[in-house]
């Protein structure tokens, strides 16, 4: 069974976020990290793969030749091999391009079970990995938080809002990691020294025969939210203060 | 295109959500803008009497799909009866609510629709021309207006972010539409569903949330924080910290790796307000910090705060809130 990972590099959720000349998030200043998300999603192939259910991980990043240092990071966790498809030209794709570029990549690599994480933590958008599904229609399993793999399907539990669904699926299927679903292994030093030399493709959308779409969405302005003024303050003994609280709640901020 | 839109109504406990409203006030000036109707959609099994309650969202039409196989929720099941429903409806754009539904459907309808998508919309920004969407990314430090650049389009609504749309004086009229999933089409097989009482108000539509982190010190900690929810009709959040510590269930923890909620008023009880805790609740409308440590960076971005002892604080407070609140 072979096992593709979606995998995107994003800003570290501490960084500060300033905006350039331009308007856009500056990000030379920024260190950059395995989405947390994409990083449950290797760490659960790569224990798939200890387990004798899979025998081959591969994990696929649409980004610039900066995002090698993640892919890296997945190879020292555990992967077997790596792809970058390079971005050029895609800085600006929104979600739907992105997803027609991976889906294009996977396709073309081949897969019996899909993997990403659910969200990437700086867009926030939640779509790649479940267009990059209906494009290769193939069902999904969306947030999970315990997988098993067995006998050509998958079955996962997935939390939705007050409730989990235990959901079970044929493969091949993409599986979206939540938080719960692992605790990701830090790399040892020899297998930071291994992933140097495992193999790190770098591709072009077009070497796996894809014209990417153009954007349906387009992000017109960025803006840093105002810095708040610093909380007002209720001095006082405990019933005092409480005492002020409820009345600026209910004649200043009209909230009770 | 179609100058329709069209309105997910997602069910839950044999309700309609609490988002719902809220679509609708977010959908009526695009249709206006667009000179089209505005379309309620229901999907389920046995859903005539709710279709009824959604007749009085203030929508124009109400079109409802019925079919064994949309009896449990299923992403595949759901996108199918979703999508074939807007073609024949005509609608051109439609709204979810960011739920776990809306997160799970609304990526895969855009994308069989062949339509482009904004996740996690916080408000409009303009409905003329091309629409502009406001939405927030890196864990809420930056705000982005986000365009779409074709007439058909679908977004996803964060909870309370838009004011309930008030209820019709009459009726809207109630279509059955028959559209069916192709069964040999749904892979997906529901084995279980648990129910979770994580408490009568859910967490990412409730209008107040009490929340709680390590300075309850203890699972009794969020017990002494209940009777405040309850006075104020609040949810009870928390922190992660207080989550991995044991001390309440996981499907309370706001922040980023938690539950992204937007509450008209969120009291933070002994929570430092670590970067990814108020990832997930900065845009909260106010924000009241009670707190040990004067230091602490929840008070930067509280309208309010009170330093002291939460075990001191809080009993007043609740007596004051059953005053005002009943009498
Ligand atoms: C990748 C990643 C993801 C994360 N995701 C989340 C997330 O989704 N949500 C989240 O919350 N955290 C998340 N965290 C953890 C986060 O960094 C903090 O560790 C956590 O939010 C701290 O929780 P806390 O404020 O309850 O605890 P602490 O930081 O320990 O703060 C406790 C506070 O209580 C105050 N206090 C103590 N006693 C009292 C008292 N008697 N009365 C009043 N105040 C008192 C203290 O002054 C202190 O400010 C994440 C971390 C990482 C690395």
């Amino acid at each position: 069974m072979k096992i593709v990972v979606l995998m995107k590099q994003t800003f570290t959720t501490e960084a500060r976020i300033e905006l350039d000349g331009s308007g856009k998030p500056n990000d030379s200043k920024v260190k950059k990290v395995v989405n947390p998300y994409d990083e449950f999603a290797v760490e659960e192939a790569i224990q798939l793969v200890e387990r004798k259910v899979a025998e081959k991980v591969t994990v696929v990043c649409l980004g610039p030749a900066s995002a090698e240092e993640a892919l890296r990071q997945c190879l020292a966790m555990g992967a077997d091999e790596a792809v970058r498809v390079d971005s050029a030209g895609l800085e600006e794709a929104d979600s739907s391009v992105v997803a027609s570029v991976l889906a294009g990549a996977v396709k073309s690599m081949g897969y019996d079970l899909l993997l990403a994480g659910y969200v990437a933590v700086d867009d926030n958008a939640a779509q790649v990995a479940v267009r990059v599904a209906e494009l290769l229609d193939i069902p999904q399993i969306n947030v999970v938080s315990k997988l098993e793999v067995a006998n050509g399907t998958a079955t996962g539990w997935r939390e939705a809002d007050g409730r989990t669904e235990v959901l079970e699926v044929p493969l091949p299927a993409l599986v979206t990691a939540d938080k719960s679903l692992n605790k990701p292994r830090y790399p040892t030093l020899p297998n930071i020294m291994k992933a140097k030399k495992k193999p790190l493709e770098i591709k072009a959308p077009a070497d796996f025969g894809i014209n990417p779409p153009a954007s349906k969405t387009r992000v017109v302005k960025y803006e840093l939210p105002p810095p708040k003024s610093g909380a007002k303050i209720f001095k006082g003994t405990p019933a005092e203060a409480a005492a002020a609280l409820v009345k600026a709640l209910r004649e200043e901020a009209k909230v009770v | 295109m179609s100058n329709d839109i069209l309105v997910f109504v997602e069910l839950q406990n044999g309700d309609i959500r609490k988002v719902t409203p809220q679509l609708v006030s977010a959908a009526r000036p695009l249709a206006e803008a667009r000179g089209g109707k505005l379309h309620a959609l229901l999907v389920g099994e046995g859903i005539g009497e709710l279709a009824r309650k959604a007749a009085t969202l203030g929508v124009d039409s109400v079109a409802v799909v019925e079919d064994p196989s949309l009896a449990d929720y299923t992403a595949e099941a759901y996108a199918e009866a979703i999508t074939q429903a807007s073609k024949r409806l005509g609608a051109g754009a439609l709204l979810f609510g960011n739920t776990s539904i809306g997160k799970d459907t609304a990526p895969r309808v855009a994308q069989r629709l062949g339509v482009g998508m904004i996740s996690d919309v916080t408000g409009t920004i303009s409905t003329g021309g091309n629409p502009i969407f406001k939405r927030p990314v890196y864990a809420g430090k930056a705000v982005t207006h986000v365009e779409v650049l074709e007439s058909s389009f679908v977004i996803s609504v964060r909870a309370n972010s838009y004011p309930s749309a008030p209820a019709a004086a009459s009726p809207a009229p109630i279509q059955s539409l028959a559209v069916a999933p192709d069964p040999s089409k749904i892979r997906t097989k529901v084995k279980e569903v648990v129910v979770r009482a994580a408490g009568k108000v859910d967490l990412t539509e409730a209008d107040i949330i009490v929340s709680g982190g390590m300075g309850v010190k203890g699972p009794e900690g969020f017990e002494f924080l209940r009777p405040l929810a309850e006075v104020l009709g609040a949810a009870l959040g928390s922190s992660r910290a207080a989550v991995l510590a044991g001390y309440i269930h996981p499907s309370h923890q706001v922040g980023q790796t938690g539950k992204t909620v937007s509450p008209s008023l969120y009291i933070a009880c002994g929570i430092s307000g670590a970067i990814q805790h108020k990832a997930g609740m900065s845009t909260s409308k106010c924000i009241v910090a009670i707190n040990t440590d004067p230091e602490a960076p929840m008070f930067e971005i509280a309208d309010y705060g009170i330093v002291g002892d939460l075990f001191e604080v809080v009993p007043p407070l609740i007596e004051e809130f059953k005053k005002l609140l009943h009498g």
